[in-house]
């Protein structure tokens, strides 16, 4: 299935789990945080929160800044 | 009292300079500034993870240091709350950088979408340290808010013109309760014991160090130079007078006729 993962069109596993999804980019244990459709995925729902067909997810960190 | 802890909400920091993270020549030199400037907090920019690239470059190299995630890029108080609640997500701190941009050019904050976030995010529980202008009634307005200091700028972000007025610094020095932080237009090390000769609390700077030719060096001169500010502003400076009084004194020079 497809969705919008920070900006672009992703195709994901059909039920991944937003866990899966953050291992299968190699951010699990970062420090990341998730939102899905504009809504927050708490770090303790990762493994119970499923990602749907046409869903939108921000995958964001902390870079360098002032 | 130069030698008390410098306290927002409910951190206390011996360290009364906050370094950024960004533009170094690269992390290890980063390191190596934030070591030498001996702060204790350094801020950061919330942002996408590179999906190409989703190694985090700079993770490592904060060992020991608070982080302070910003706002920065955000120009509405919307985006900027939302930014807020998701670098609180990290799990590293509470605390959040408030920047609301109003202007492209001189990134000046829009003091009304600052407002309005700030009381927001009090309200949700965060420890909000606001950059705004040098405006004494808009910083009076962010304390009544619940904003744990106030960040004046001294000059546009970047532009390393220094303390541009020093009168408003100080007028929010002297009214304000909450810690005064200045941040932003620190060019080199005498801007920071400017700042701290003012009366601030701390100073926020990340260009000044980041973009010197030797980042370590200016590091350690704006350590040097926040500890003489401040030292300076305990001491209590004498004031400033338009004529000259001699330092040694007039009775018993040479050849100055009767003793009468």
């Amino acid at each position: 299935m497809r969705v919008r993962l920070n900006g672009q069109e992703r195709e994901v596993e059909n039920g991944a789990t937003v866990a899966a999804l953050v291992e299968s980019l190699g951010l699990a244990g970062q420090p990341i945080a998730v939102e899905m459709n504009r809504r927050i995925v708490p770090k303790s729902r990762f493994r119970e929160t499923t990602v749907n067909e046409g869903d939108t997810l921000e995958v964001v960190t902390f870079v360098g800044g002032g | 009292m130069a030698d008390d802890p410098l306290r927002i909400g409910p951190h206390s920091f011996r360290s009364r300079l906050i370094l950024g993270t960004g533009k170094y020549p690269t992390p290890a030199v980063m390191e190596k500034a934030h070591a030498a400037a001996g702060c204790e907090m350094v801020t950061v920019a919330v942002r996408r993870v590179d999906l190409k690239n989703p190694g985090d470059p700079i993770m490592g190299h904060l060992r020991g240091l608070k982080v302070l995630p910003n706002t920065a890029g955000c120009f509405t108080a919307d985006e900027a709350i939302r930014t807020s609640f998701l670098a609180r997500e990290f799990g590293l701190s509470d605390m959040v950088k408030l920047e609301v941009i109003g202007d492209k050019e001189t990134l000046y904050p829009d003091l009304e979408e600052l407002l309005k976030a700030t009381r927001t995010l009090v309200n949700e529980g965060f420890v909000v340290l606001p950059y705004t202008t040098d405006d004494l009634v808009t910083a009076l307005r962010l304390q009544d808010a619940g904003a744990a200091c106030v960040m004046p700028l001294g000059a546009p972000i970047g532009s390393g013109l220094g303390i541009l007025n020093p009168l408003n610094i100080r007028l929010i020095v002297e009214r304000l309760r909450v810690p005064v932080i200045v941040d932003a237009g620190v060019g080199t090390a005498s801007d920071v014991s400017i700042a701290m000769e003012l009366g601030a609390d701390g100073v926020l700077l990340n260009t000044a160090v980041a973009g010197a030719k030797d980042p370590v060096a200016m590091a350690e001169a704006v350590r040097l130079a926040c500890c003489a500010g401040r030292l300076a502003f305990c001491a209590g400076r004498i004031p400033r007078r338009a004529t000259a009084t001699p330092s040694s004194p007039d009775a018993g020079k040479l050849g100055a006729g009767s003793n009468s």
